[in-house]
This record gives C-alpha cells, structure tokens and sequence, in this order.
C-alpha cells in the first residue's frame, strides 16, 4: 500500500482560499425542505473565540438523501449538494443557511436521527476535527445509533439549541467543561 | 456500539501514529486548542463514507495558474507542481476538486492579519484550484513561496510550503495539509512539520523536484502525489 498523506495545519491564512462568505449558504429559491439558520462559535481552552478556524457541514436532503453516488437512493436535486463550509468571522461566529435533513439510514437499518457532520480546522488544530449538530427538538435523537453511542454526560454538547423559530444554534468548544465530542470513525 | 452497517463499504483507518498528534507542545498554538477527552470511536455510516463530489462549476479558466490572475506577473521563481490523488492502494482518485493556497515570494500572505514586513505583491493572491482528471493528475502554476518568521519560539522560521486541500470521494477522505521543498534546511527545525512522528510519513509531504516536468527556458517543476484513505474491497459482513 502507498504511505497516506499525513495532516498538517490550516495556518492562519485559510482565508485567502475561503474567504468568510464562501458557501455559508447551502441554498437556492428552488431547494426544497424547511429553511433553517445554523449559528454557533469556536472557543479555545481559555473560552476565547476562534477567530480563524474553518468550520464545514455535509448532510442529507430534506428526504435524507444525500447527493453522492454510495447512497442507495441518492438525491437527483441539483440545487442542495449539501455541502457548506465557512471561515469564522473575528467574533469566532459562524452561521449557516441551510434547510432540516431527513432521517438517514443508520447501521443495520436503525435510522440516524438528522444531522449536519461538521468538520473543524484552525490554526493549532494539526487534523481535522469532525463531529456531528443534531437538534434538540428532535423526537429520534434519544434513538440515534450514534448520540447513544456518547457518554451521556457529554451528548448536550452535540445537541444544537432552537434558539427561535428555524434558528439553531452550536457552540464547539476544543476545550473546558463543555468540550465538544470529537470521533474517530 | 460500535458495529458497522452490513452495506457499508468502509474506509480504512490510517495507521496507529500516522498523523500529527493535536496535542504537539512543540506548536505552541496546539496548547490552547487540542481537545483534552479522547475521540469517541463511531462506526462509518452513509453519512460519512458520502462527501461532496458534485457542483466545483464555479473554476475559472486561470485558477490553477497563480501566475496569471492579475494585470501583470508576480515576483519570484515561476514553478510548476504536477501530481496525482490516489488512494493507498494506488487507484486514481478522478475530478476531485485541489485547492492550494501559499505566500508570495518574499513570504507574506495577501491577507491583514500577517504583519511579516516582507513586501506585498499586487500581482499576487496566492489561491489556486482544479479539478483532476480521469487519471487523477492535476497541475498549478504558481511561484515558489518564502520562508517567513513566527513567533512560535526564538528564531522560529516556516518553511517555504503550499496548503493543499483535497476532498477524495467522502467526507472521510477530505484532507488539508501541506507541501514542502526538497532539501529544505528549515524542515528539522520546524515544529509543524516534525509534529508528524515518523520519517516515512513526513517525507510524504516533501514534494520531489523533477527534470521531466521542469520547462526549458521558464520554470523549474516539483512532483507532489497525494494519497487518500484507501476502503475495504467488500462490504463488511458480507
């Protein structure tokens, strides 16, 4: 086997190739499913906001179909390709325009709760760290083959609030008391 | 739980110590900001072996030629970088999109938080992307970036390197990283490149110069393969 090309990290100019609007919005007029807002911020250890990390989504339409050939019913709507990514503004802040994923099919047939993977880069950061956004006034998520799977302590920090109508918001933390759950899959 | 759905097809995990720990006291940035519980182990499933793969319509016919996206042509030696994306068991990774971004010549970066005194270039941004081909190779033209200070310790000095962003055929082969120079004499003294603990994997990141790219008369060129995370041959269970 070839040796796999090892990580290293986004520095503090990712910037100059994702510049801060850089599909934060995942939509057009035609795209169908509700519209939500995602917002949150990065801290750092010492709580402070991250200012110059890369935050990236990827998830299921509406239907919970995701555009991608491995999906067994891919989703032929060419106006939500699912995928968003964003630099944080100075505040640390992010906010994603996006529509509510359907239910995806889970291991062994269990369905997965909806939800957005997120990844994370920034500048000390030498990976990526991926973890996952479900919502909180989501009925499924106390079945959801991979919330379950994390120490209950610990599932809130995955859970984005509804802070209003369609607005939903996820802080993640590197560090501290509420350090965001990060997986190795 | 920890099972792996019978119809998955998953992607192979990299070995054992392959990739920079995030907790690297030698970075001193990683201090503040590498998570201190260990990662949850999950299982693969449809939403992490699929990724973006669609809807890169928006290159442009100059963005892989750094060289040429202004009025007139930047400062510094014109190179070439030519590579292909494969997976470890050598397979074309095909029209996946490359994005590169690095300093000019005099190493700064075109962006107001780097305050390095070393002259800006109007002529240069420093951002690139393409898309491969069939076969997975793709080609920049840009200049050879400058090796910069930072503050990380006494005498602390990047070098010269390009950031490479790949996306592979999911989310779980996405990868950002970075490239090097051959010979370079910063790369042992540099703590970002010897967070990666071993040789083989660091050498990875050095790209290799190569006569047969370099163009009589114009530019010198460096060969930079990149290799993803490699999947099972059959689904698991089956």
């Amino acid at each position: 086997m070839l040796t796999l090309t090892p990580s290293q990290t986004v520095g503090p100019f990712v910037a100059i190739l994702v510049p801060s609007q850089d599909r934060g919005s995942l939509v057009t007029e035609r795209t169908s499913g509700p519209r939500i807002v995602v917002e949150g911020m990065v801290r750092d250890g010492a709580d402070t906001p991250v200012p110059d990390a890369l935050v990236e989504i990827w998830q299921a339409n509406a239907a919970g179909h995701y555009r991608h050939p491995d999906d067994p019913r891919p989703s032929a709507d060419d106006t939500f390709d699912g995928y968003g990514r964003m630099h944080t503004r100075r505040d640390g802040r992010f906010t994603f325009e996006t529509i509510k994923p359907g239910s995806v099919t889970g291991p062994s047939g269990t369905p997965q709760a909806p939800h957005l993977v997120v990844g994370l880069y920034a500048r000390g950061l030498l990976t990526r760290l991926l973890t996952r956004m479900y919502f909180e006034d989501e009925p499924s998520n106390g079945q959801d083959p991979i919330l379950t799977a994390v120490p209950a302590e610990r599932r809130t920090t995955l859970i984005a609030t509804c802070e209003s109508e369609g607005r939903y918001r996820l802080d993640l933390a590197l560090q501290g008391t509420r350090e965001t759950v990060f997986f190795d899959v | 739980m920890n099972r792996t759905d019978p119809k998955i097809r998953p992607y192979r995990h990299p070995p054992e110590g392959h990739d920079p720990p995030n907790d690297a006291p030698g970075y001193r940035s990683t201090a503040l900001r590498h998570p201190t519980q260990p990662l949850v182990i999950i299982p693969q499933t449809l939403s992490e072996i699929t990724g973006p793969v669609y809807g890169y319509g928006r290159l442009g016919p100059m963005d892989h030629d750094l060289t040429r996206q202004h009025v007139a042509e930047p400062l510094g030696e014109r190179i070439i970088i030519e590579g292909r994306v494969l997976d470890e068991d050598e397979r074309p990774v095909p029209e996946t999109l490359v994005e590169i971004w690095q300093a000019n010549a005099g190493g700064r970066y075109a962006h107001p938080q780097d305050v390095h005194d070393a002259p800006l270039d109007p002529n240069f941004t420093g951002a690139g992307r393409v898309e491969t081909d069939t076969e997975g190779c793709f080609r920049f033209v840009t200049i050879k970036p400058g090796a910069y200070p930072w503050k990380n310790h006494h005498n602390a000095w990047r070098p010269p390197h390009v950031h490479f962003s790949v996306f592979g055929r999911s989310f779980l082969t996405r990868l950002i990283t970075q490239m090097y120079f051959p010979g370079d004499p910063l790369l042992r003294f540099d703590p970002i490149f010897t967070s990666i603990p071993t040789e083989r994997a660091r050498q990875a990141l050095v790209s290799s110069f190569e006569l047969d790219l370099t163009q009589p008369g114009w530019a010198l060129g460096y060969r930079f393969d990149i290799v993803l995370r490699g999947r099972d041959a059959t689904p698991m269970g089956l």
